[in-house]
C-alpha cells in the first residue's frame, strides 16, 4: 500500500471518527472559525488603514508648527509665518485656518477649513459628502451656522467633494476666510497653525530645531509624527487592538488546554480498540494528528475567507457599530484590499499549529498504555 | 460525485485555498486600479494640506488625532474623564507621548 493511500484511509477513519460527534466537531469549527474571523478581520482592516494613510498622508505639510499657551494648542499670529519663512531650507510657509463646527440641528461635528489661494465667492461653501448625506443638502441649498456671538449666517452649498475622497473629506466645509472668521470668532491676524515644506525633506529635523529654537512657543509636528500617529493606532500591539487580539487568543487557549488536558473516555476507548485490532501507536497519532488539522484547517481558512469577505466587500459592516462610536457623521469608504502575507502566517502559526500539537499530545499518552487497560477505563 | 470522504476534505481544502489565492489577486488588482484614486485623494490632501484622515467625528482631539493635545480629552469639565468611544481606539500621538 503506498503511502499516499495509507494517509487517505488514515484520513477517511479519521473523518468518520469526527462525523460520529457531530455536533460537538461542528461547534467546535463554528467557534474556531469564529477566532480566526474576528481575528483576520481586524488584521485585514487595520492593514488596509494603514497602507491608506500612508500613501494619502504623503502630501500633508512637512512640519505643522502649532502655538501652545499655558500647554493647550492657541492661535498663532500671522506674524510667526514670515519668521518661519526666513529660515534657511524652508521653501513655504502658509498659515492654516481650521477648526471645529458643532452642528447641534443634527449632533453632527464638521471641520470648518479655509482652502488656499482663490474661493468661491462670499457665502458659498463647499461641502464633503458625509456633510451633505448628514443634511441631506444638495447644490443651491442654504446651510444655517450659528456664529461665536450667537447669530446665525446661511451659507450657500456651491458644490461638494467628491464621494471617492470621503476618507479624507467627508466632514469638510470649505469656506472663505471672511466667513470662517465670522463663525469661529477668530480674530484678523490670527491663524490655527502654520504648514511647512522643506526644499530638501533630509533637513526637517534641522529646521524643526530651527522653529523651536526661534519661536518658543510653538511645537512642531513632523509629517513622520503624523504618520506614526496612524501607525500606532492600527498598530496590533497597541490600544483596542491588543485587547481584541488578547480576547481572542485567550478563548484559543481555552480551547486548546480543554484538548490537551485529556481525551473523553469515548476517544480513550476509541484508541484502545484501534490498537487493540492492531494499530501501531503511530498510526493513532497520525490519526489524531489529522483529527486537529481536519479541524483547524478548515476553521483557518474559512475564518480567512470569511473575513476577508467581510472586510473588503462588505465594508466591515460588523465592525461598523465600534468604529462609529457616538459620530452622527460617518465617511463612506470602501477600503482597498491589502494582505501581508506575514500577518496570515502569524495567524496560520498561533492558531493551526498549537491546536495540531494539542491533539495529538493527549493522544500519543493514551495511545501508549496497554489496550486491555484502556478499554477497562 | 466523491468516492471517499478523504476526497470531500482535499476538494473543500481546494476550494478554500483557491478563494484566499483569488482574493491575493483581487487584492493586487484592486491596488493597481486604486493607484489613481489614491493619487487624487493624495492631491486632495496637498491641496487643503489636510493632516488626518476622516474617520472618527465625535471627539474633537480623534478627528485630527496627530493634531492634538495630550489635555483635550479631559477638558470638558474638572477631572473630567475621557468618555469617546472613538478614545479607546484612537490613543494619543506617540510624538505627544515622547515630550
Amino acid at each position: 500500500m503506498s503511502r499516499l493511500n495509507r494517509q487517505r484511509n488514515i484520513i477517511d477513519f479519521t473523518l468518520s471518527s469526527l462525523l460520529r460527534r457531530k455536533r460537538k466537531n461542528t461547534a467546535l469549527v463554528l467557534v474556531y472559525t469564529l477566532v480566526v474571523f474576528g481575528l483576520a478581520s481586524v488584521f485585514f482592516s487595520t492593514q488596509a488603514l494603514k497602507r491608506e494613510a500612508c500613501s494619502v498622508l504623503q502630501k500633508s505639510p512637512d512640519i505643522v508648527i502649532q502655538r501652545l499657551v499655558a500647554g493647550r494648542h492657541d492661535l498663532i499670529a500671522e506674524s510667526y509665518v514670515n519668521k518661519v519663512k526666513d529660515i534657511r531650507g524652508v521653501q513655504s510657509a502658509q498659515g492654516r485656518l481650521w477648526g471645529y463646527y458643532y452642528d447641534p440641528t443634527v449632533g453632527a461635528n464638521y471641520t470648518l477649513m479655509v482652502p488656499d489661494g482663490p474661493f468661491r465667492g462670499e457665502g458659498t461653501i463647499v461641502i464633503g459628502k458625509g456633510v451633505a448625506r448628514t443634511l441631506h443638502a444638495q447644490k443651491g441649498d442654504l446651510v444655517p451656522f450659528r456664529t461665536y456671538d450667537g447669530s446665525f449666517i446661511s451659507l450657500e452649498v456651491d458644490d461638494m467633494l467628491s464621494a471617492q475622497s470621503e476618507l479624507v473629506t467627508a466632514d469638510l466645509v470649505l469656506l472663505t476666510e471672511n466667513d470662517f472668521r465670522q463663525i469661529t470668532g477668530v480674530p484678523r491676524g490670527f491663524l490655527t497653525d502654520v504648514g511647512v515644506t522643506a526644499k530638501n525633506p533630509r533637513e526637517l529635523a534641522t529646521i524643526a530645531e530651527k522653529i523651536r529654537r526661534l519661536l518658543p512657543d510653538t511645537r512642531p509636528i513632523m509629517k513622520d509624527d503624523i504618520l506614526r500617529t496612524y501607525e500606532t493606532i492600527f498598530d496590533w500591539r497597541g490600544g483596542v487592538l491588543l485587547v481584541i487580539l488578547a480576547g481572542s487568543i485567550f478563548a484559543f487557549v481555552i480551547l486548546a488546554w480543554d484538548k490537551a488536558s485529556g481525551l473523553s473516555s469515548e476517544e480513550r476507548k476509541e484508541i484502545g480498540i484501534l490498537k487493540g485490532i492492531g494499530w501501531e501507536t503511530s498510526d493513532v497519532i497520525v490519526m489524531k494528528f489529522w483529527e486537529g488539522a481536519v479541524i483547524s484547517l478548515s476553521s483557518f481558512l474559512l475564518g480567512c475567507v470569511f473575513a476577508y469577505i467581510h472586510v473588503f466587500f462588505t465594508s466591515s459592516a460588523l465592525f461598523e457599530p465600534v468604529l462609529k462610536g457616538w459620530s452622527v457623521l460617518y465617511p463612506q469608504f470602501r477600503l482597498t484590499p491589502s494582505i501581508d502575507p506575514l500577518q496570515i502566517a502569524t495567524l496560520f502559526f498561533l492558531t493551526v499549529i498549537p491546536y495540531t500539537v494539542a491533539t495529538i499530545i493527549p493522544s500519543w499518552r493514551a495511545a501508549t498504555i496497554d489496550p486491555d487497560a484502556v478499554m477497562r477505563l | 460525485m466523491f468516492m471517499r470522504k478523504s476526497d470531500f476534505f482535499f476538494f473543500f481544502i481546494a476550494v478554500n485555498v483557491c478563494a484566499l489565492l483569488l482574493f491575493f489577486l483581487h487584492a493586487v488588482v484592486i491596488q493597481g486600479n486604486s493607484e489613481t484614486l489614491l493619487g487624487e485623494n493624495s492631491e486632495m490632501v496637498k491641496r487643503l494640506r489636510l493632516t488626518d484622515l476622516c474617520l472618527f467625528t465625535d471627539a474633537r482631539y480623534t478627528r485630527h488625532p496627530a493634531m492634538t493635545d495630550l489635555n483635550t480629552p479631559f477638558q470638558d469639565h474638572p477631572s473630567a474623564l475621557e468618555h469617546f468611544p472613538s478614545g479607546t481606539l484612537a490613543g494619543p500621538p506617540p510624538h505627544l507621548r515622547s515630550q
